[in-house]
């Protein structure tokens, strides 16, 4: 950023130009749309069919063994965990990479910039898109599961809101991350070292209560564990105190990640 | 502020912007009057690409004042860049996409309102002369092809003001060329034209004024003819000049009052209408030439780059 910076009276010490219009995220999700128009094939087969795969590998490999989970069929216990590993890799995924690439090989982004677009606007246009795109693939596993016996419930129509809000911020941590990372082979740090775990110790593919007490305690900072506890809710019951918590802790996620994104990739963009 | 049609397209006073230890503009004073072409010419790290972004905010000056019609930089930065249209240097195109839908997003991005948007988008695609490849996926356009629809992506929403960093760099000369003819008819609808760019060639054919660039800072400005004029005179002579001889004969010619540059195998005195027979005799038998641009250049902006 610019130290020391000599401006007249009455500019803001954030130097913020103008206000946040909803005008220019609309014009980046025009953009996203035409792309998506090309490439929805591969994207959507990979978003769709990987999360299933898991599912059934699990769902009759280990279901097999387990039997019953917390009172649930294990199929119907991963089926729904499934969905919070197919929130977090089609969102996650796309904002850390493809945010990356875009950036600083397509240069994509100087482009937009210098039309009537600020940095927060395009951020919040291409986690909109990814969340959009993630928040839907992610309730297929769902609609799997129920032809594996899930049974349907008229709640499960609040999933998809649970997906979107939550890949509305990994969109966002990912894009944080991709403009924190110095090169393309440091993504691995963050893949291994964060995205697996927050992926396995969510309750995804087997309860929390199993883990030591200080993994247990990790859990309730793993946004996804959250996102994870409200499908279920959803699928098997509401349980409106615990939900709300929840969902506040998605939201409070969001806005944090939000700020985390808009700030590094104003840094990487404006110098 | 003013914002009346006297008022300047651009100006920029004072301006500062460091990158760590490096300098890379340096107190830039620079005025871009509306209506005109100025082609900001200088070396390899003189500043102009700094200088262009900084135009649209994308860079924040360590110092000094900016404003670009009229709005100031960067607190109102989207006003501005909504009234101008910027070509840069890297081609940006999605190549995934189409030639119109490129140009489509782009009326998007600059809210050409919706009625006219179709309009729009094939008035660009006849500034790029590229109304029969509307369909063609970008990545199958040849060079000069995509650098038209880079320009013509810039001006879909047709800007007042039109920021041009090195339009034809790494182009082949017919390509070249033909970008030419585009940039003057822009001028020609009174849009006013920054065009960075260090072929001396095309400043001098596109440019009402030029002005030169040196480590961070304008060191002279002018019409191309008035700066030849001023400082290469109305000839240039070269004569022939041998390794071993070379430093002592710049010397002499410098002692004298002239100012010269090696041009390859020959030393090209500036001025040279003016030479006296004495230094005449010394030189032996000259070629003489008309001054140009580039010759103000390289006697401004050192005949060594760092």
């Amino acid at each position: 950023m610019t130290g020391g910076t000599v401006r007249r009276s009455g500019s803001t010490a954030r130097d913020e130009p103008g206000r946040f219009e909803f005008a220019p995220v609309a014009g980046v999700l025009v953009r996203e749309w035409a792309l998506f128009r090309r490439n929805w094939g591969p994207t959507t087969f990979a978003a769709v069919v990987e999360p299933i795969v898991y599912l059934l590998a699990f769902g009759f490999g280990l279901g097999s063994l387990v039997g019953a989970i917390g009172g649930y069929d294990y199929i119907e216990f991963v089926g729904t965990g499934i969905v919070g590993m197919s929130v977090l890799f089609s969102s996650m995924f796309p904002g850390l990479i493809d945010t990356y690439v875009r950036r600083v090989f397509r240069h994509g982004y100087e482009g937009m910039l210098a039309a009537p677009v600020d940095v927060r606007e395009l951020v919040t246009a291409e986690a909109t898109w990814i969340a959009l795109k993630a928040g839907t693939y992610a309730c297929a596993p769902l609609i799997v599961a129920m032809g594996f016996g899930l049974q349907p419930r008229p709640a499960m129509l609040l999933v998809p809101l649970v997906t979107l809000v939550s890949a509305f911020g990994f969109a966002l941590l990912g894009i944080w991350l991709s403009a924190v990372v110095p090169s393309m082979k440091t993504m691995d740090y963050i893949i291994s070292g964060l995205i697996t775990p927050l992926f396995l110790v969510a309750g995804t593919f087997f309860p929390l209560d199993a883990l030591p007490s200080w993994a247990q305690s990790l859990a309730a900072v793993n946004p996804l564990y959250h996102c994870v506890e409200l499908v279920r809710s959803a699928a098997f019951g509401l349980r409106p105190a615990a939900d709300l918590g929840h969902l506040a802790a998605l939201l409070a996620f969001a806005a944090a990640a939000w700020c985390l994104a808009v700030f590094q990739m104003r840094r990487r963009l404006i110098d | 502020m003013p914002r009346s049609d006297t008022s300047p397209a651009i100006s920029l006073r004072g301006v500062v912007k460091r990158y760590g230890p490096l300098t890379a503009v340096d107190g830039l004073d620079l005025e871009v009057p509306a209506g005109i072409v100025l082609g900001l010419l200088g070396p390899n790290g003189a500043g102009k690409s700094t200088t262009m972004r900084m135009l649209t905010a994308q860079s924040r000056a360590d110092a000094g004042e900016i404003s670009v019609l009229g709005y100031r930089i960067p607190r109102e930065s989207k006003r501005a860049r909504a009234a101008m249209g910027v070509v840069p240097q890297h081609d940006n195109l999605d190549e995934e996409l189409t030639v119109g839908e490129n140009l489509a997003v782009f009326a998007h991005l600059y809210r050409v309102p919706r009625a006219e948007r179709p309009a729009a988008v094939r008035r660009a695609l006849d500034i790029a002369h590229l109304a029969d490849r509307r369909d063609t996926r970008t990545d199958r356009l040849s060079g000069g092809m995509r650098r038209r629809l880079l320009i013509a992506r810039g001006l879909v929403h047709r800007p007042r003001l039109v920021l041009l960093d090195e339009p034809t760099v790494g182009l082949d000369p017919q390509i070249r060329q033909e970008l030419w003819g585009l940039i003057s008819s822009l001028r020609e609808q009174g849009v006013t034209v920054l065009m960075s760019t260090h072929y001396i060639e095309e400043a001098e054919r596109l440019s009402d004024e030029v002005a030169v660039m040196a480590k961070g800072r304008v060191v002279t400005r002018g019409r191309p003819a008035d700066l030849v004029a001023d400082y290469a005179g109305a000839s240039v002579e070269e004569f022939p000049i041998r390794a071993a001889g070379a430093a002592a004969t710049v010397e002499a010619v410098r002692s004298a009052g002239f100012a010269s540059r090696r041009t390859g195998a020959t030393l090209s005195v500036l001025r040279a209408e003016n030479l006296p027979a004495s230094l005449r005799d010394r030189l032996g038998e000259g070629r003489r030439r008309a001054a140009t641009l580039e010759d103000v250049f390289v006697t401004l902006t050192g005949e060594r780059v760092e």
